[in-house]
């Protein structure tokens, strides 16, 4: 499993891995949002939790269909399920990978972008640690709706159908604790319930992607 | 370590194509499956490999065993020859990526990007996994398409010996290779007398 989880690492970064597309994707909306809505900084701080977790989120999303289509594509991913390897496993280890590559840069990028918003001040560590802590519920629920979408060519749009839903209280909870504490109220309460969510995913997400990918590819 | 097929039936899609398939398999002993396009050579090394469903009969054969190898490279084009063989060798928990590279003679490619390689080199790439898999049951669809006579029977050798070693194969081809102890099977003979596609449709899907 460690053995694809850094060749899905080593692919990310090669020439058209697709690991600058989420980030250039979130920089692009963040950056577009205040020539939008225009210079009114006290505006600009009350949007930002939320134009930053969504930003991230649609980021993400944009990312999630080469979880398992380019291996599919190649036929890497029939001798994956003919090899030693547990399908949990290789579910599990791509979405980690996925997270690497799209989760982890966008966290570290929302922190500059953040700047770019007017967050106040005692945000930053929340959104750091909000986006730190929810974002890889959304690489493990998108590496299920992968799963579940892997044979269909440009799958693209039932992906998002099915994904968005699912994404909604990662969203919620993200975005909420870092209004909270935009507010000066507490973010806890919120960060504990994202985190609760996202070991939820880890958890459970790769066997549901595992029985996906076992129907898809029996099909 | 056997491979036991008694009177199995296929699918593709919601079509029946082979009805009855039967043979029996010991280690050292090879198959050559043969048949017009479209007979379904590849959709039964599918369900052999357990990447197809057994739409009836019973098939014996323990799927740790089976290495498959489809009509597909599994290549990944953005890393070299090494880095393709390296990261099968991970999966496969073995060491012998260097040794297979000699053996398939992609000594002098091995630290091209596998994108740059020719069709039959990908072949070549995507074969060596067969050997460096370690498993005893080969299961390979077309192994020689785009290899060139000298590289067909490199490959026709290194099946020969991974039986001689006690190993059992089973390809589709439609060339003449030169392995003197596989037995052929014609599948023509096993195309399904009537078609029921209407019946399987209603039972498949509900």
């Amino acid at each position: 499993m460690l053995a694809l989880f850094t060749r899905d690492l080593k692919l990310a970064f090669r020439s058209g891995g697709g690991f600058g597309l989420a980030l250039a994707f979130f920089l692009i909306v963040v950056m577009f949002v205040p020539f939008g809505v225009g210079s009114d900084l006290v505006l600009l701080a009350r949007i930002a939790p939320g134009i930053l977790w969504i930003g991230a989120l649609l980021a993400c999303l944009l990312s999630l269909d080469r979880i398992f289509q380019l291996d599919y594509e190649d036929g890497t991913l029939d001798v994956l399920a003919t090899s030693p390897l547990p399908l949990t496993g290789i579910t599990a280890a791509k979405a980690a990978a996925h997270w690497v590559t799209t989760g982890l840069p966008l966290t570290l990028a929302a922190v500059p972008l953040g700047y770019l918003l007017n967050l106040p001040q005692p945000a930053y560590i929340w959104l750091f640690a909000s986006l730190a802590i929810g974002t890889p519920a959304l690489s493990f629920i998108g590496a299920f709706g992968a799963a579940i979408t892997v044979g269909i060519k440009r799958g693209g749009l039932l992906l998002s159908l099915l994904v968005l839903p699912l994404y909604i209280p990662t969203l919620i909870f993200g975005a909420l604790s870092v209004t909270k504490s935009v507010e000066g109220l507490n973010p806890l309460p919120s960060l504990t319930l994202l985190a609760g969510l996202t070991l939820f995913s880890i958890v459970l997400m790769p066997f549901a992607s595992a029985m996906a990918l076992k129907s898809n590819l029996k099909g | 370590m056997t491979v036991t097929v008694t009177d199995i039936s296929c699918t593709r899609g919601l079509r029946q194509v082979l009805q009855g398939v039967s043979f029996n398999l010991a280690p050292g002993d090879s198959l050559i499956l043969r048949g017009p396009n479209g007979v379904g050579k590849s959709t039964l090394l599918r369900v052999l490999a357990g990447l197809g469903p057994v739409a009836g009969g019973t098939l014996d054969l323990n799927p740790d065993d089976v290495a498959y190898s489809g009509h597909l490279d599994a290549v990944k084009f953005q890393l070299t020859v090494q880095e393709n063989l390296a990261f099968w060798a991970g999966v496969y928990d073995t060491d012998q990526t260097i040794e297979v590279i000699a053996r398939f003679d992609l000594t002098k490619l091995k630290d091209r990007l596998a994108g740059s390689l020719s069709a039959g080199q990908k072949r070549r790439l995507g074969l060596a996994r067969m050997v460096l898999s370690g498993r005893k049951i080969w299961l390979m669809d077309e192994p020689t398409t785009s290899l060139d006579a000298h590289h067909t029977a490199l490959i026709a050798q290194s099946i020969s010996a991974h039986c001689a070693g006690g190993g059992i194969a089973i390809l589709s081809t439609h060339l003449d290779l030169d392995i003197p102890t596989a037995r052929t099977l014609d599948l023509a003979q096993f195309i399904p007398t009537k078609t029921t596609d209407t019946s399987i449709f209603l039972q498949g899907s509900f």
